[in-house]
C-alpha cells in the first residue's frame, strides 16, 4: 500500500488532500453557513454615505463627471412631501454611487497590492486593540467586499480595518497623491494615477503671453473609489469615530 | 576541450526531449530575472529611493506581486516541469505520454505566466496571496495543470513493479498541484466569503508550498543526490516515513498563517500542532540525506551541485525548525505581520527550492549543451554570492521583524517602526544586490558555455564534412 501506485495516488494524493480540505475549509464553512453574506448595498451606513456626500461637495466637477450630478439639497421652506421626496432621491443617488465606488475601490485595493502592506484585522494581543480599536469579529468579514477576505499578510503601513472616519477625505486625497506630504516618514509609493486635472484655464503671464494652465488636481474615478473604500472600512462598527479623528478642512467655495 | 557524454541511450528509443528541458530552464531563468527586478524595485521603494516613482506600470506594489508570482509560476514551475521531463522518463524507462502535448504545455504555460504578469502590471490581480493570477487566466492554468498531470502520470502508471521514492513524490504532487490550484483560485472568488474564505486561502497558501513545491523539490533531491554521489539513499524506511509524514501533516497546517484572526481557535490549535509534527517528519528526511552523504570524504564540498543541494537542505531544516516555533501563539504575538515572515518566505523559496533548482541547473546545463561549464570559478562565484546574500538577507530581516514587533507592542507611534526598519532595509538591498550579482555571473557563464557549445558543434560538423 505505502509504495504502490494506487496507494500513493489515492491515499496521499487525493485522500490526504481531501482530509485537509474537510478539516480546514469545510468545517469553517459549516460553522459560518448561518451568517449570510451581505451585499455592498447592505453594508452601507450613515457614516460612509456622509463621507460620499463630502466627496461630492469637495470635488464637485470631478465627482459629477464620474458619478453624475447629485440631486440638489432641497430648501427648508419647501412643503414636507417635496422635502421628503427630494431627500429620498438624494439618498438613493448616494447609495448607488457609494456602492459603485466601493466595488471599484476594493478592486483597486487588490489590484494595487495595498493588501500586501496593510492588514485588515485587529488581533487580541500585542496591545493592538489600544492602537487600532476593537478586536476583529467574524461578522465584519461576511460581506461581498471581503470575498476573498483581505486579512493581509504584512504591516509595513498601519492596519486599515478601522480606518473609516479616522481622517478626512482631503487628507486621503493628499496622502494618495504623495504620502510623504502628510506622513513625512512614510515609505508608501505615490499614486498620481488616482488623480486628474479638472479642466483648463486661460491666463496671461507677465509678458502678456496667453497660457493654458491645467486646472486643479482632483481624484479620478479610481481615486474616489479608493477614498470611499478607506472611509467604508470599519464604518459599520458601533464605536466608529471614537478614534483620534483628524478634522477635515472646511470646504472652500472657490475650489472647483 | 572536454565534452560531456549526452544522456545514455536507453531502451525504447528517445526518452528525454532534451531541447524542451533546455527551453524550460531558460524560461525559468528569464522569469527569475524579472522577479529579481521586481524585488529590487520594492527594496528601493522601502528606503524611499525608487527611481520609477509615480509611473503606473512600474508601481512597486504591483511589482511586488510580479516578484512572488514570477518566482512561483515562472521560475519554480518552469524549472520543475523541465526537470520532471528529465527525471521521470529516466526513472520509468518510458517517454511521457506525448511529445506534442509536452510542447503544447510548454507554450500554454508561458501564456499563463506572461498573462499573469501582464494582468498584474495592468492592475487586475486577484485578492488571494500566491494566487494573484487574474481570474480570467485561472481556467487556462487549471487545464494546463490537468494536462501536466496526464502527461506525466502516463509513464508512471505504465511501469511495473515497485516505484522509486522520487516517483511517490511526483505521483502525489501531480494531483495535489491540480487540486490546490483549483481550490485556492476558484472557491474564495466565487463560493466563499469572510472568515471561511480566510481559512481556505490559508490552506491554499500552505498547500502551494507544501503540496506543489515541496514534494517536487524533494522528489528531485531523491533522484539527483544518489546519482551525483553514486550511492543509494541511506535508509529506505526513513524515505517512507518522510513521504507519508509529509503527505499527512503538511496539508493540515494551512490556518497557521492566520492565527489570532476570528477563525475558530480549535482550528488554529490543530494547525499549530500539525506544524510542529511536520518538523519531526522533516528531521527524519534530513537525517536520511545526511546519512547518504556521510563518509564520502567531503564530496559535498568539492561538487558545486551537491553543495547547492546540501546548503538547501540545511536551510530547509532551519526554516522548518523556525516554523515549529513561529507558528506557536507565543511567537505569533511578536512576529506576525513583521519582516520576520518575509525573511522566512525568502529562505524557503530561494534558500531551499531556489538553491536546489540552481544546483540541478549547474548539473544539467553541461549535459544539455554537451560541453563543460565555461568557468568552474564562475560557478563558485554564483554559489557564494547567492548563498552569502541569502543568509545575510535572512538574518537581517529576521532581526528587523523582532524589532518591528517590539515597536508595535510598546505602542510607539507608527513611524517609529518605519524609522527603525530603514537600516535593516538598506542591508537587505545590498544582500539582494549580491544575489542579483550571483545570477548575472551565472547568466554570463551560461552564455559563454552556450557559445562554446556552438563552436564545438560547428567544429564537429567541420570534422564530419572532412
Amino acid at each position: 500500500m505505502f509504495e504502490s501506485r494506487s496507494g500513493v495516488f489515492l491515499i496521499a494524493g487525493v485522500g490526504f488532500f481531501s482530509l485537509a480540505f474537510l478539516v480546514n475549509a469545510v468545517v469553517p464553512w459549516m460553522m459560518y453557513r448561518n451568517q449570510p453574506e451581505q451585499t455592498v448595498e447592505e453594508t452601507l451606513n450613515r457614516n460612509v454615505l456622509r463621507q460620499m456626500q463630502d466627496l461630492s461637495d469637495r470635488y464637485r466637477e470631478s465627482f459629477a463627471k464620474h458619478f453624475g450630478e447629485p440631486p440638489p439639497k432641497p430648501e427648508r421652506t419647501e412643503p414636507p412631501e417635496a422635502l421628503a421626496e427630494k431627500w429620498g432621491a438624494r439618498d438613493r443617488f448616494f447609495r448607488t454611487a457609494c456602492a459603485d465606488a466601493l466595488r471599484l475601490g476594493r478592486s483597486v485595493y487588490v489590484g494595487e497590492g495595498c493588501w500586501h502592506c496593510h492588514s485588515q484585522f485587529v488581533r487580541p494581543v500585542s496591545n493592538e486593540s489600544r492602537r487600532w480599536g476593537p478586536v476583529a469579529k467574524s461578522w465584519e468579514y461576511n460581506n461581498e467586499l471581503q470575498r476573498p477576505v483581505l486579512f493581509g499578510t504584512r504591516r509595513v503601513g498601519p492596519d486599515l480595518s478601522r480606518e473609516g472616519g479616522r481622517r478626512g477625505n482631503d487628507w486621503h486625497a493628499v496622502h494618495f497623491y504623495h504620502p510623504r506630504s502628510t506622513s513625512p516618514e512614510s515609505v508608501m509609493p505615490d499614486y498620481p494615477w488616482f488623480f486628474e486635472a479638472v479642466g483648463t484655464s486661460e491666463t496671461t503671464d507677465e509678458y502678456g503671453r496667453r497660457r493654458t494652465e491645467r486646472g486643479p488636481i482632483a481624484p479620478n474615478k479610481r481615486g474616489f473609489a479608493i477614498i470611499a473604500y478607506m472611509q467604508w472600512l470599519g464604518s459599520q462598527l458601533d464605536d466608529y469615530g471614537h478614534y483620534d479623528s483628524v478634522e477635515a478642512m472646511p470646504i472652500q467655495e472657490n475650489r472647483r | 576541450m572536454a565534452t560531456v557524454e549526452h544522456a545514455a541511450p536507453l531502451p525504447g528509443g528517445r526518452l528525454v526531449i532534451e531541447r524542451l528541458v533546455y527551453w524550460y530552464l531558460l524560461a525559468a531563468l528569464g522569469y527569475m530575472a524579472v522577479s529579481l527586478l521586481g524585488g529590487l524595485l520594492m527594496a528601493l521603494q522601502l528606503i524611499n529611493h525608487n527611481p520609477l516613482s509615480g509611473i503606473e506600470f512600474f508601481s512597486p506594489a504591483r511589482w511586488r506581486m510580479i516578484h512572488t508570482n514570477a518566482i512561483a509560476y515562472g521560475f519554480i514551475a518552469n524549472s520543475f516541469l523541465g526537470m520532471l521531463h528529465w527525471a521521470v522518463p529516466r526513472l520509468t524507462m518510458r517517454p511521457v505520454l506525448s511529445v506534442r502535448l509536452s510542447y503544447f504545455i510548454f507554450a500554454a504555460w508561458q501564456v499563463v505566466v506572461l498573462g499573469t504578469a501582464g494582468g498584474i502590471v495592468a492592475g487586475y490581480a486577484q485578492g488571494v496571496e500566491w494566487g494573484e493570477t487574474p481570474v480570467w487566466i485561472d481556467p487556462l492554468a487549471q487545464v494546463g495543470l490537468l494536462l501536466v498531470m496526464i502527461n506525466f502520470l502516463s509513464p508512471i502508471l505504465k511501469t511495473k513493479g515497485p516505484m522509486y521514492v522520487s516517483l511517490w513524490y511526483f505521483m502525489a504532487a501531480l494531483p495535489w498541484t491540480f487540486l490546490t490550484y483549483g481550490m485556492g483560485n476558484f472557491l474564495p472568488q466565487y463560493a466563499l466569503s469572510g472568515v471561511g474564505s480566510g481559512a481556505l486561502t490559508g490552506l491554499f497558501i500552505h498547500d502551494l508550498v507544501g503540496l506543489f513545491v515541496t514534494p517536487l523539490g524533494w522528489g528531485l533531491m531523491y533522484y539527483f543526490v544518489p546519482i551525483l554521489l553514486k550511492r543509494p539513499m541511506w535508509s529506505h524506511g526513513l524515505s517512507l516515513v518522510g513521504f507519508w509524514g509529509l503527505a499527512f501533516f503538511y496539508p493540515l497546517t494551512g490556518i497557521h498563517h492566520f492565527l489570532y484572526t476570528p477563525i475558530p481557535m480549535f482550528l488554529q490549535y490543530g494547525a499549530i500542532i500539525s506544524t510542529i509534527a511536520v518538523e519531526f517528519v522533516v528531521t527524519t528526511v534530513i537525517i536520511n540525506f545526511i546519512g547518504t552523504v556521510w563518509g564520502t570524504s567531503g564530496e559535498v564540498l568539492r561538487s558545486v551541485p551537491l553543495r547547492w543541494f546540501y546548503t538547501g537542505m540545511v536551510l530547509y531544516f532551519v526554516t522548518c525548525l523556525q516554523c515549529a516555533f513561529q507558528a506557536t501563539l507565543t511567537f505569533q504575538q511578536l512576529i506576525h505581520f513583521t519582516d520576520w515572515v518575509v525573511a522566512h518566505a525568502h529562505l524557503v523559496m530561494l534558500g531551499v527550492f531556489g538553491f536546489w533548482i540552481l544546483g540541478i541547473m549547474t548539473y544539467l546545463f553541461p549535459r544539455l549543451l554537451g560541453v563543460e561549464w565555461y568557468s568552474e570559478r564562475l560557478c563558485e562565484y554564483h554559489y557564494w554570492l547567492s548563498a552569502g546574500g541569502m543568509i545575510v538577507m535572512f538574518l537581517d530581516l529576521t532581526f528587523a521583524g523582532i524589532f518591528q514587533g517590539w515597536s508595535w507592542a510598546s505602542l510607539q507611534i507608527w513611524e517609529h517602526s518605519i524609522q527603525l526598519s530603514i537600516p535593516f532595509w538598506v542591508v537587505r538591498l545590498f544582500a539582494g544586490l549580491a544575489i542579483i550579482a550571483g545570477q548575472i555571473v551565472f547568466g554570463w557563464n551560461l552564455y559563454k558555455t552556450w557559445q562554446r557549445s556552438r563552436v564545438g558543434s560547428s567544429a564537429m560538423a567541420l570534422a564530419e564534412a572532412n
